[in-house]
């Protein structure tokens, strides 16, 4: 999310998956798109069939592989050298489409004297602090900015305790004042050379080195790919979590959107970069966040001290003076009026101060931790079973057993409910039933055809499903579980005069039922998202739907419950729920957010007089007859302002970019090659090493990601760098047929068939070292577990030669547990707790293991071996 | 007896006489019993909802066919500007997802210590969650830390919101964080 939304101003795909089909090549890496995106593959397919070059770089051969035109291998953890060397390539063998760079990207824009590179520090950036272990962002400002602090406060989006979700990702702790450009690219200082020299060595012999690639054959990729780039021609790039679950995993994606943003490719017809998500709404449950560090909408959560007591306070702190989140009082007003509702005033900050402060990592991991030391009493999980699906399975277990009482709520019960009797620790005996006080209540679930409600895909369209049929017995759906809960508990604050009550009581909760077990209406629930224009407190007026974000404003006017999503009931209509689909994007199906872009940042798609690129890449161009942006997608840009338009001196929010500044989100509307501020370990993509790793770091002296946290302990212990004991590099992945961590697959009868058993993909190389024969069992270990599977000894994943050594890789799918039709070990528990500075997701798809032929040993001896 | 045999529905039963007049190989509709001819996919004249895979982030369009407050079927949604009526095997399998025998229907409660599972009512469940989630909050509020606002409950935390709506998970954080003061909230998502 902060990989994209630092470079490019918001943390959502850019494109549409139907807009694949216009591209030239696409680059699919991090995902097996044809196996776990299979429909989305589709338009994939048909760019193959218009003549697109398909490139998949995967440490396997998938589905993906065998419909793609290259496949090229690589050692899982080593892609930013793979992604660096590609922008290496594009930009000494003039690649870049110039004509794009100069004026939508920050390119030009000259850097500090002060800046040290990670090549002149091996492998850290000016500003780090070895004792706190981590970074101050002031040496990464343009020349001439001053970090926007107060005393000694962290800067925006530099809080240790804030995560990497929320809006300060887009340079807010820079006053941008007087930027310094050199627009022939040539200033030594510029981003333009910084950035060629920061990536110099990421040559195609050190990919060779380091990725297992052979340089011939990223010479082929690289070629492919960065040919799709200049006006008549663009490329895409596919990604999952096979990116974003590493140590560096949002550098990763920086690194794509850098080769992105050089190559002219984002915000036009066959370009940009499609994050593949894996729920049905993993966009969403990030754009309304059930997330620590973020409210509604990307604004951060309050930090505690940092943000201080007051709403000025937050303001002055969070609100840039220019681009669209000068909006941001507006949005966190009407916040706080759709929650607080007559309780928030202009008198009392809009109620800010009912708002809970966060106080350190309150992640999952985070938090699990603590609840591992027994310092939580109670917990909801719904909807996620983390006995299968987090990683260290047996520390997230054992750590169940410290609760004072849990919730599960889900369509069956799932390994998460059931840990106090059939769970791996009670098998070994670390965990007795009858010693487990944890009170546990297991309730169920309504299903999506049992409910109304709208998922976000991972395009960022909301689509809305309709109820069909009643839930069958006591389930229930999350609206009525929550309103209920609600209900008792708002009941209990009546009259009240405590402090710690007044949230409680203030909260609005007059929404209307359903007649079928009295739920809460959805639809009007979409209205609250969407907004409410106030009559005047006392008035008796009723109030009325805005028609979007751009009527919402900071003066208590308006309640709105997630700006982005505002613009989802316009004009009275349900848009999620429209399904007449027009044109080569699908407007008038569902409702993308914002304002049904589907295309992000699309003015890009027309050159800086706004003219369209080409013909054949024609999208969104500005009609001077008309006086206003028009084309295929609804224009990401404000509609009536010319591409000459020049900000007069002084100007502040969206009235500061000028007609051809295409990154409105950006207080300075460009896209960001060079981040300086926003992210924790750097402002360029850096390659460090998984923190587990069968080699040194070939290109600096600091062997990993210097501002990862480990969360290093007894239960969570790390194999050492180049432990003989554990010398393949592991890697975790889904099937088709599963799901996660198998709630909604495991239990189903053609489902549990077609993937009746988990097992370890490994080489004929390795499966001959090891003496292992296809079917045999193995067990596989790493310091935290060990795991048996059957082997499945097979071409399709290589063995590679890495820095000078043959290094051998184990791929495990990870969707068995204990309960279902189908069973098997927890493939999690072989993974540590670890997190990435920026978003602080585990790495899971790169660390190191041993394998043995035969099973593993039963009950307690399996303690003994760890 | 004679007219009867000749009767034209008996004529018209009989697939010889069909092909005589209809042509045919005696492979095509000439062959098919009446039964065959008259039956028609289960979900004819059903109501249909729109609906969305619950599956992966594709959000592949879903016909949900229903009788009677009974599911029938769900099939892929042709008029899908994504997926074009196609569904990969879990959403081939999504009909079963919420039918099948192991689905869970009933609350089930644990009391501590104890070394099995008893039913209780749904209204006593939602009564004792709100009770425990009222006497950890008392427990565990701290409203204000050296001066500063906290206004934070800090033993209570969530887990979960990828496989759910919107709108669900809305009102989760509304009344999670805006109303009970929990920070500790996460989900599957850290994109």
């Amino acid at each position: 999310m902060p990989g994209l939304g630092t470079s490019l101003g918001r943390g959502g795909a850019t494109t549409a998956q139907q807009d694949l089909a216009n591209a030239d090549a696409i680059l699919i890496m991090g995902s097996s798109m044809a196996e776990n995106h299979p429909v989305g593959f589709q338009w994939v397919m048909e760019a193959r069939e218009r003549g697109a070059t398909v490139i998949h770089v995967d440490p396997r051969f998938t589905r993906t592989s065998a419909m793609s035109d290259l496949w090229v291998p690589l050692r899982a953890g080593s892609d930013i050298v793979f992604l660096g060397g590609l922008v290496r390539y594009a930009l000494e063998h003039g690649k870049v489409f110039r004509d794009y760079v100069v004026p939508y990207t920050n390119a030009a824009v000259l850097l500090k004297d002060e800046l040290r590179d990670a090549e002149d520090l091996d492998g850290l950036f000016s500003g780090w602090d070895e004792g706190r272990g981590e970074y101050d962002p002031a040496t990464w400002l343009y020349r001439g900015g001053r970090l926007k602090v107060d005393g000694d406060e962290g800067a925006p989006g530099h809080e240790p305790e804030a995560g990497g979700h929320g809006k300060d990702r887009g340079g807010e702790a820079q006053e941008i004042e007087t930027i310094e450009r050199d627009e022939t690219l040539e200033h030594p200082l510029c981003v333009y050379q910084v950035t060629r020299r920061h990536f110099a060595r990421y040559t195609p012999e050190m990919v060779e080195r380091a990725c297992g690639v052979p340089a011939a054959e990223f010479l082929r990729v690289a070629d492919a790919f960065c040919s799709a780039s200049g006006p008549e021609r663009t490329g895409a790039i596919c990604y999952a979590v096979g990116w974003t679950q590493h140590s560096v995993g949002v550098q990763i994606i920086r690194t794509a959107a850098i080769l992105q943003l050089l190559l002219g490719n984002v915000g036009r017809p066959g370009g940009g970069i499609l994050a593949l998500r894996g729920h049905a709404s993993i966009q969403g449950s990030t754009d309304i966040p059930t997330l620590y560090d973020v409210l509604p909408g990307y604004l951060t959560m309050p930090v505690f001290d940092d943000d201080a007591d007051d709403l000025a306070h937050y303001l002055r702190k969070h609100q840039s003076e220019t681009g669209w989140w000068h909006n941001l009082d507006k949005y966190v007003v009407s916040l706080l009026k759709a929650w607080y509702g007559e309780e928030a005033t202009a008198a009392n900050g809009f109620a800010f101060d009912l708002l809970p402060r966060v106080d350190g990592d309150h992640s999952h991991q985070g938090y699990w931790l603590e609840m591992a030391e027994g310092k939580l009493e109670g917990l909801f999980v719904i909807g996620q079973n983390p006995a299968v699906g987090a990683p260290n399975g047996r520390l997230e277990r054992k750590a169940l057993a410290r609760l004072r009482w849990l919730v599960v709520r889900d369509l069956v019960e799932v390994e998460t409910a059931s840990f106090w009797y059939d769970s791996p620790e009670i098998e070994r005996g670390e965990l007795r039933t009858d010693e487990i006080a944890t009170e546990v209540f297991l309730l169920p679930a309504a299903g999506h055809a049992e409910k109304d409600g709208t998922f976000t895909n991972t395009q960022r369209l909301l689509q809305w499903h309709e109820k069909a049929v009643d839930p069958p017995g006591d389930c229930t759906s999350e609206p009525w579980f929550v309103d209920q809960l609600a209900r008792r508990l708002k009941a209990r604050v009546a009259g009240s005069r405590r402090r710690r009550d007044r949230p409680l009581q203030a909260l609005t909760w007059d929404y209307p039922l359903e007649s079928q077990r009295g739920g809460p209406v959805v639809d009007e629930i979409a209205r609250e998202i969407h907004g409410w224009k106030l009559p005047p407190a006392g008035s008796g007026g009723a109030r009325e739907l805005v028609s979007g974000f751009t009527d919402l404003a900071a003066d208590g006017s308006t309640a709105c419950g997630c700006w982005i999503y505002s613009g989802l009931y316009a004009g009275g209509v349900n848009r999620p729920r429209q399904r007449e689909a027009r044109g080569p994007l699908g407007h008038g199906w569902g409702f993308a957010w914002p304002s049904d872009r589907r295309i992000l940042y699309n003015r890009c798609s027309a050159r800086p007089d706004g003219a369209p690129w080409s013909e054949r890449k024609k999208l969104v161009w500005w009609d001077d007859a008309q006086g206003e942006w028009t084309g295929v997608d609804v224009p990401d840009f404000t509609k009536r302002k010319a591409p000459g338009y020049r900000p007069p001196a002084g100007a502040k929010g969206d009235d500061a970019i000028a007609g051809d500044q295409p990154f409105t989100m950006h207080p300075d509307g460009v896209g960001w090659i060079w981040v300086t501020t926003g992210l924790k370990d750097g402002p360029l993509p850096t390659h460090y090493e998984p923190l587990e790793s069968p080699i040194e770091n070939p290109l600096y002296g600091r062997q990993r990601n210097p501002a990862a946290d480990q969360k290093e302990g007894p239960d969570n212990r790390y194999a050492p760098d180049l432990d003989p004991r554990y010398p393949h590099v592991l890697t975790t992945y889904r099937l088709t047929e599963h799901h996660t961590a198998g709630g909604m697959s495991r239990h189903l009868s053609h489902l549990a068939e077609l993937q009746p058993e988990l097992f370890a993909e490994i080489s004929l190389e390795l499966a001959e070292e090891a003496g292992v024969s296809n079917g045999d069992w193995v067990t596989i270990g790493t310091p935290r577990a060990l795991i048996e599977a059957r082997a499945l000894v097979t071409a399709r994943i290589k063995s590679l030669v890495v820095d000078g050594k043959r290094v051998h890789q184990v791929g495990l799918p990870y969707h068995w547990g204990q309960r279902g039709l189908v069973r098997g070990d927890v493939v999690n528990d072989l993974v540590a707790i670890s997190q990435e500075p920026n978003v602080r997701i585990m790495e899971a798809k790169a660390l190191v293991c041993s394998l043995a032929r035969g099973r593993r040993p039963r009950g307690a001896d399996v303690l003994d071996q760890l | 007896m004679l007219l009867d045999f000749l009767d034209l529905g008996f004529l018209e039963s009989w697939p010889l006489w069909r092909q005589l007049r209809d042509g045919g190989d005696g492979t095509g509709p000439e062959a098919m019993s009446r039964r065959t001819r008259e039956l028609r996919p289960k979900t004819a004249g059903a109501e249909v909802a729109r609906s969305v895979c619950p599956y992966c982030a594709v959000g592949c369009g879903q016909l949900v066919h229903h009788r009677d407050g009974k599911l029938l079927a769900i099939e892929g949604d042709p008029e899908s500007p994504i997926s074009r009526g196609r569904l990969c095997p879990k959403g081939a399998a999504s009909h079963e997802l919420l039918t099948h025998p192991g689905r869970l229907t009933r609350v089930k409660y644990r009391a501590p210590f104890a070394t099995r599972w008893q039913e209780i009512s749904l209204d006593e469940a939602m009564d004792r969650i709100a009770d425990r989630v009222w006497e950890s909050r008392e427990r565990t509020f701290e409203e204000e830390r050296d001066g500063s606002v906290l206004m934070q409950c800090k033993g209570i935390a969530h887990l979960g919101g990828a496989t759910l709506d919107n709108e669900e998970n809305y009102l989760l954080k509304k009344l999670f964080t805006g109303g009970l003061g929990i920070t500790r909230v996460s989900n599957q998502a850290r994109i």
